[in-house]
């Protein structure tokens, strides 16, 4: 027999997703709770709206995970998707190809702000909390001077088909008869920012950190040591890490501008993403020390956070008491996480 | 060409060193080294601390560069600039810490540095199988390659380090204590291997302090001593009495006072069958009032563990420890320093236990004994003044001003500070983890009479230091440990670099 220690894989891949499963049971559990107490759940409305307020938080949330696993922060996600939101608010319109080009200008714009951090970072040998709080406010500074005040012209198709189901996409755009075609029907009901959120995650996130970039990633915040002198290259990781924090949280800004239908400087809304980000990411069961964990389990994480605030709604608890209800949460999360302290026999180690 | 190296013809070395130095600051790790290596061979590597052994291999894995000198590999000049180009061209190096990624899977770290892919993504079906291939090929098969390198047991970890290794297809390959942390029987499954690679054709160089070991599996051994190549033999053409000889004989650079004659104090520390984890087994030691007593024995074999564990950082700790006679409960390093144990300890890094490199020279100076300076909650600014002019007075500090930053002193004076510090809190038991390294000889000296006037004032000292000839100077008593053990005490006249040196390789284990 070929011994296989203690724990079949099965066992192995189980406790490695730990916070990634508990995410998921939490959000479950909300979630469902959530639809049995609402007048319309299990409908579709309600998902496109959930859906709706959700996948900026999410993508923002993914946007922090990229830094965290390298073992720092970024405060500047809130900010780039801020930035983004307001260029948006600015390209959004015209012909389908303007609209087109617009979108891969936003796209590329996430990008930059994520790969300037990256530099900073790398080529000034800046802590990454310290270079993104600097960085974000030149973020949110452009973004005040592209929009000094609330507003802008975002094309409606393209926001109503964006914010809706498949079905309001085929008819705004007239494919599938309109929506109305037999194969069609079993997917009709999909909310589209449901679908980018998976689509995301499956063919950006999954093939990042599966590539020899992204294992890097991991291993810097697991080890850095250990990582450099296992010849792996550290500085091409860590800029490309930022980079794709800066897309991922572009997206966000991106999508809040089709949601809203307008592009908003608004800095303690950036402020308020990125502490959410945070708080996911935590949720999500990726470690503040780096290397543990994953950009899906920041999506568990930012549903969790909202569907709090989803229930909180239904209730009609006075909304003073989420702030403090997230808080209990979020102080859970952590303190699961840090039950590995309780094994530690050399306490120096503890300050390391 | 099994069993016998096949180099003994004029086939060329593999690896050629010609002349090379290393310096570290005014220190010389390496002098003018001429070295080789031959394909199908395995190669030991002897020499007690501060050799040059380790800038050795990190010059020829590309860690560090040498300041003067060349290296060729098989045949061709060499300069490496960094560890993966020094992989590249097929020399590996297992370093005793600092390779796995602990978060990682084992297959993730076996194939780290180029992992199998499939349309430019890891294909982690094609890296397991890679992994198990190569855990089979080290006979460890129990070995899940999905399990995280942080789950597995150290013995594992270091098999790992060794898949890892031959996972790069390497001609060259160089383990550093790579079976410091192995069991008996591990260590043999790790020779196994090595023979096997030896005769496939791999040139295979080790460092290990373990005498019975080298005898073991070593085709040639050389020595070195003070930064120089002494001499290389096939194994076997010289004695064990004669390698100790080649090891030992450097010149007496420092001066020390007077020991007192040996006296028995009466007992202040007693430790009793201590021990922690896998690293520390069944200590016993004792130190007596008036005492200085020497921890002796090559890097890594538990001295700083007992060190900390007596100083309350290790949780779990079996055995009893004494104080006055009294056992006493060591939970941390504030329960340590408290009246009636008055214990300090003189850390290992000064940058980063011994001092607070931003603060002030006065703020590091009175950190520790605060308590004394204080009426109620409030410090006595005064009387905190005036310790530290003591302070600096006492140890000769030299300083500009105490409000300047500690991180302004040299490395010597930092380390008056950190000693000053201690000092300060009036402790009976004071550990001292090597604490002249890297400072410059004056203040070496001041810090040994520092120790011969505490120990007369009554304190007990223990001092750990990884130059033999300060411990053949400065104390009453030396232990030398091995393997987590203390394998031998020396006392008076038997306290002599051979013995020390001969413990240290547990030389009376490996006779049996």
């Amino acid at each position: 027999m070929k011994g296989r220690g203690t724990m079949g894989d099965l066992g192995i891949r189980l406790t490695h997703n730990a916070g990634l499963l508990t995410a998921i049971s939490v959000f479950i559990v909300f979630y469902v709770f959530y639809n049995m107490n609402h007048p319309r759940g299990f409908s579709t409305a309600v998902l496109i709206q959930n859906s709706n307020e959700v996948y900026t938080l999410a993508m923002v949330a993914m946007a922090q995970t990229v830094p965290v696993l390298l073992g720092g922060l970024d405060l500047s996600v809130g900010a780039i998707m801020t930035l983004v939101n307001c260029l948006a608010s600015h390209l959004l319109n015209g012909s389908p190809l303007q609209m087109f080009f617009g979108i891969v200008v936003c796209m590329a714009a996430g990008a930059a702000c994520g790969f300037l951090n990256g530099c900073v970072v790398v080529f000034g040998r800046i802590q990454p909390i310290i270079a993104t709080l600097a960085t974000g406010a030149i973020f949110v500074g452009l973004a005040l001077f592209l929009r000094p005040t609330p507003g802008g012209n975002v094309d409606g198709d393209l926001s109503w088909a964006a914010t809706n189901d498949l079905f309001e996409i085929a008819a705004t755009y007239g494919f599938a008869d309109d929506g109305e075609a037999a194969w069609f029907k079993p997917i009709a009901w999909i909310p589209v920012p449901l679908l980018l959120l998976v689509f995301v995650a499956l063919f950006v996130w999954i093939p990042f950190a599966r590539s020899v970039t992204g294992r890097t990633v991991y291993a810097i915040g697991s080890g850095e040591g250990a990582a450099y002198m296992s010849g792996l290259n550290i500085e091409r990781a860590k800029i490309a890490a930022f980079t794709l924090g800066g897309f991922f949280a572009g997206l966000g800004g991106l999508y809040l501008a089709l949601q809203t239908s307008s592009g908003n400087a608004d800095i303690p809304q950036a402020g308020a993403y990125t502490l959410n980000s945070i708080a996911a990411v935590v949720i999500g069961g990726t470690s503040l020390l780096g290397g543990v964990g994953s950009a899906i389990g920041s999506i568990f994480g930012a549903l969790v956070l909202r569907t709090i605030s989803f229930n909180f709604r239904i209730f009609e608890i006075d909304p003073l008491m989420q702030p403090l209800f997230e808080g209990v949460v979020l102080l859970v999360a952590v303190s699961l996480g840090a039950l590995r302290v309780l094994r530690v026999k050399n306490t120096l180690e503890l300050f390391r | 060409m099994t069993g016998t190296p096949p180099s003994e013809q004029a086939a060329p070395p593999h690896v050629v060193l010609t002349g090379v130095s290393k310096h570290y600051g005014g220190v010389t790790a390496l002098d003018n080294v001429d070295f080789s290596c031959d394909l199908g061979s395995i190669h030991a590597v002897l020499g007690e601390n501060g050799a040059g052994k380790s800038t050795l291999i990190k010059i020829m894995a590309g860690v560090v560069q040498p300041d003067e000198g060349s290296m060729t590999l098989a045949g061709k000049p060499q300069a490496f600039r960094h560890p993966a180009a020094a992989n590249a061209a097929g020399i590996v190096c297992i370093f005793q810490e600092l390779s796995l990624v602990p978060d990682l899977s084992v297959a993730d770290n076996i194939c780290i540095a180029d992992p199998p892919r499939r349309f430019g993504l890891i294909d982690s079906r094609a890296q397991r199988r890679h992994a198990e291939e190569m855990l089979a090929r080290i006979g460890c098969e129990d070995v899940n390659p999905l399990t995280r390198v942080r789950d597995l047991a150290l013995s594992r970890r270091q098999m790992v380090e060794i898949a890892k290794a031959i996972s790069k297809d390497p001609t060259v390959l160089i383990l550093d204590e790579a079976t410091s942390a192995l069991t008996a029987a591990d260590v043999d499954r790790v020779f196994e291997i090595l023979r096997r690679l030896r005769d496939s054709g791999i040139s295979i160089l080790t460092i290990s302090h373990r005498m019975h070991e080298i005898d073991a599996v070593a085709d040639t051994c050389s020595v070195f001593r003070n930064g120089r190549h002494i001499e290389t033999f096939k194994q076997g053409g010289r004695s064990e009495k004669e390698i100790v000889q080649m090891m030992i004989g450097r010149e007496i650079s420092a001066h020390f006072p007077p020991k007192p004659p040996p006296k028995v104090g009466e007992p202040l520390l007693e430790v009793r069958s201590l021990g922690w984890e896998n690293r520390l087994k069944e200590i016993d030691l004792l130190i007596g009032r008036g005492e200085i007593v020497g921890l002796g024995g090559l890097d890594g074999q538990g001295q700083k563990e007992l060190l900390i564990g007596l100083f309350g950082v290790l949780k779990g700790m079996r055995g009893e420890v004494r104080v006055d006679g009294k056992s006493v409960s060591l939970t941390s390093p504030n329960a340590a320093k408290k009246a009636g144990i008055d214990m300090a300890l003189i850390p290992e890094d000064r940058k980063t236990e011994g001092l607070m490199l931003p603060m002030s020279i006065a703020d590091n100076l009175t950190i520790a004994s605060l308590e004394q300076f204080s009426r109620g909650p409030l410090v006595d600014p005064a009387a905190l003044d005036k310790a530290v002019e003591d302070g600096i007075d006492r140890m000769q500090i030299k300083i500009g001003s105490s409000g300047d930053a500690v991180s302004t002193l040299s490395g010597g004076n930092q380390q008056k500070v950190v000693i000053a510090k201690w000092l300060m809190t009036e402790p009976r038991i004071i550990l001292l983890n090597d604490p002249t390294r890297g400072i410059d000889v004056g203040t070496k000296q001041e810090i040994y009479l520092l120790l011969r006037a505490l120990a007369e004032e009554g304190a007990g000292i223990l001092f750990y230091s990884t130059d033999y000839e300060e411990l053949i100077g400065c104390c009453d008593r030396v232990a030398v440990m091995y393997d987590g053990r203390v394998v031998s005490e020396l006392e008076g006249e038997a306290i002599t670099e051979e013995n020390i040196i001969s413990s240290a390789l547990n030389l009376a284990e490996a006779a049996q």
